[in-house]
């Protein structure tokens, strides 16, 4: 008996999410906000172009604050309620708890993710788009929600505020997101020199998202969301760990 | 079952645990007492794997907390302090969800939970989300997880706390049932439960364990302990307490209240009671007392707690 317990451990977080109204709220929200950015601040019809561009590029943004709100409660609410002491004198192993939570939570995303599924018809319907490059945006989105996951969950085990992991979570991302956005960059490369921009680029994750959405598959951008997601539930177990230890 | 070997936890430079040894064998029921903040939890919280100790050996079962820790948890049924429950589950959603967690599947899972719904009394709530539910039932609904998988070992940071007096009186006896053939170890700071469910009681202060022993042993700490209480009209207080110090076996007497004539005569050992007893009838006979009362005493249990607990500048306001 090791990781046969994750199943019933994803099972009941994931449940947790649609026993109240919130998460579909929360699906309606997501839904509306691709729209809008979609189509009325990507232009999607305006470009006059057969690709999901306008649809992907906004993803990085609106994840921002989309999925902390999601993950903000995984731990947090443990601690809060006290059953992170049920939980973890369970025979299972820490990581088993960790890992769990966070793929019932990526699950609940990627489902978010599939309910954008019209747009896809839309778009086909209209032109005729090159569904190889649709397909590796999906890919390189259901990575970014799985990193920016990982980040607040590991938030989300510092304290037993909600609010604050939200927050936390949301400073980290912003950080992670604009140490590649253009804007910065280019301020960044007036009096740094062009090696040092080019490494805190590559820390961002909008460097490795973009080639996603340009079609490219490549294993150094699935390497870096891997890492950081393998790097923050790490922590996050260093931090549980650390809350025992008193 | 359990063996706790120089348990010491320190939060900061605060000591909550400080060399702790104990062991609890089967078919016995360990009663932990001591005042609030006294360690009784951060004890319980070491010996079911939630936090680990700053130093010292932990075995259950035969198996390491630290090295071995699932086979260790897999023996021990825990109920926490507070009881806590994910409030957005059903009450059977979150019994198959623990029952899972312990191994169970198909129709042992089912045999389980119907099992512990009964003993536990939770048939009416069984589809309820627990957050409606009343504390008493919040409250057997964790009890009913910690005995799920029929656990060799049952760890309970204050089981009765915040239920009604026929609750309390329905968990002591199950305590007490199941303590025939399982390692139990609880909490309280009730302290008539320890003569009701306890076989031994451990009393724990400032993080160090400052007595060991049976109810009863501990009650004869009591320096009232086989003590024994006499009141007679028609004689003043004063004139009893002479009378009844001239006793061989008295050690000292106590006046309890003037009018009516109350004194409490104390043996020098409790063994000695039952002569005290027969001296004191003697005497009552002799000088032709009217005596309305006569009682005896066991040894008052919160009376050696306070005397083994209070801080030694509160004992001294007191005495």
């Amino acid at each position: 008996m090791s990781a046969a317990i994750l199943p019933t451990l994803v099972k009941r977080e994931l449940a947790g999410y649609f026993v109240s109204p919130v998460a579909y709220v929360f699906l309606v929200i997501f839904l509306l906000l691709t729209g809008f950015f979609t189509f009325t601040i990507g232009n999607f019809f305006e470009r006059g172009e057969a690709s999901l561009v306008s649809f992907f590029t906004w993803h990085p943004w609106l994840y921002l604050f989309l999925v902390p709100a999601v993950g903000m409660r995984l731990w947090s609410e443990e601690r809060r309620l006290g059953t992170i002491e049920l939980l973890l004198t369970m025979p299972i192993a820490t990581w088993h708890a960790i890992v769990g939570k966070f793929l019932a939570s990526w699950i609940f995303l990627g489902l978010a993710l599939a309910l954008t599924f019209p747009i896809v018809i839309t778009v086909n319907w209209l032109g005729d788009p090159d569904n190889g490059v649709i397909a590796s945006g999906y890919v390189g989105s259901v990575l970014l929600a799985g990193t920016y996951l990982a980040v607040a969950c590991m938030t989300s085990a510092m304290t037993r505020n909600q609010v604050i992991s939200f927050i936390l979570s949301v400073l980290i991302l912003l950080f992670l997101i604009l140490c590649g956005y253009s804007p910065v960059t280019d301020l960044l490369s007036r009096w740094a020199s062009p090696t040092f921009v080019q490494i805190v680029a590559s820390f961002s994750v909008m460097t490795h998202f973009e080639s996603f959405q340009r079609g490219i598959l490549d294993l150094r951008d699935l390497m870096f969301f891997g890492s950081v997601i393998g790097f923050a539930l790490f922590t996050t177990g260093v931090i549980i760990r650390g809350l025992r230890a008193g | 079952m359990i063996k706790v070997e120089n348990l010491v936890k320190n939060f900061g430079p605060k000591i909550a645990v400080n060399d702790v040894s104990f062991s609890v064998e089967r078919g016995e029921v360990l009663g932990f007492l001591g005042p609030n903040g006294a360690g009784k939890s951060t004890t319980m919280r070491m010996v079911t794997g939630f936090i680990p100790p700053t130093s010292g050996r932990i075995s259950v079962g035969g198996h390491d907390m630290l090295e071995n820790p699932i086979p260790a948890k897999r023996l021990i049924g825990y109920l926490p302090e507070n009881a806590p429950s994910y409030a957005d589950m059903s009450v059977q959603g979150f019994l198959g969800f623990v029952a899972e967690l312990r191994g169970m599947t198909g129709d042992a899972k089912k045999k389980a939970i119907s099992q512990v719904v009964e003993m536990c009394m939770l048939e009416n709530v069984l589809h309820q989300t627990i957050d409606t539910l009343s504390k008493g039932y919040r409250h057997r609904t964790c009890l009913a997880q910690s005995i799920i998988h029929d656990p060799d070992i049952l760890i309970m940071d204050e089981p009765t706390d915040g239920l009604d007096p026929n609750q309390k009186h329905e968990v002591r006896n199950l305590i007490k049932r199941m303590g025939a053939n399982k390692a139990i170890i609880f909490s309280t700071h009730i302290l008539e439960e320890v003569d009701a469910a306890c076989s031994r009681v451990i009393i724990i202060d400032r993080g160090k364990i400052v007595a060991n022993g049976t109810p009863d042993e501990l009650r004869r700490r009591s320096h009232r302990a086989g003590a024994v209480s006499v009141v007679v009209s028609a004689v003043s207080a004063a004139q009893l307490s002479e009378k009844l110090g001239t006793i061989a076996c008295v050690s000292g007497v106590e006046t309890l209240s003037e009018s009516p004539a109350v004194v409490r005569a104390l043996p020098k050992s409790p063994d000695q009671k039952p002569e005290l007893v027969r001296a004191v009838m003697e005497m009552v006979a002799q000088e032709q007392w009217k005596i309305e009362d006569l009682r005896t005493e066991e040894g008052h249990f919160d009376e050696v707690f306070r005397s083994i607990t209070l801080p030694d500048t509160m004992k001294e306001g007191r005495a």
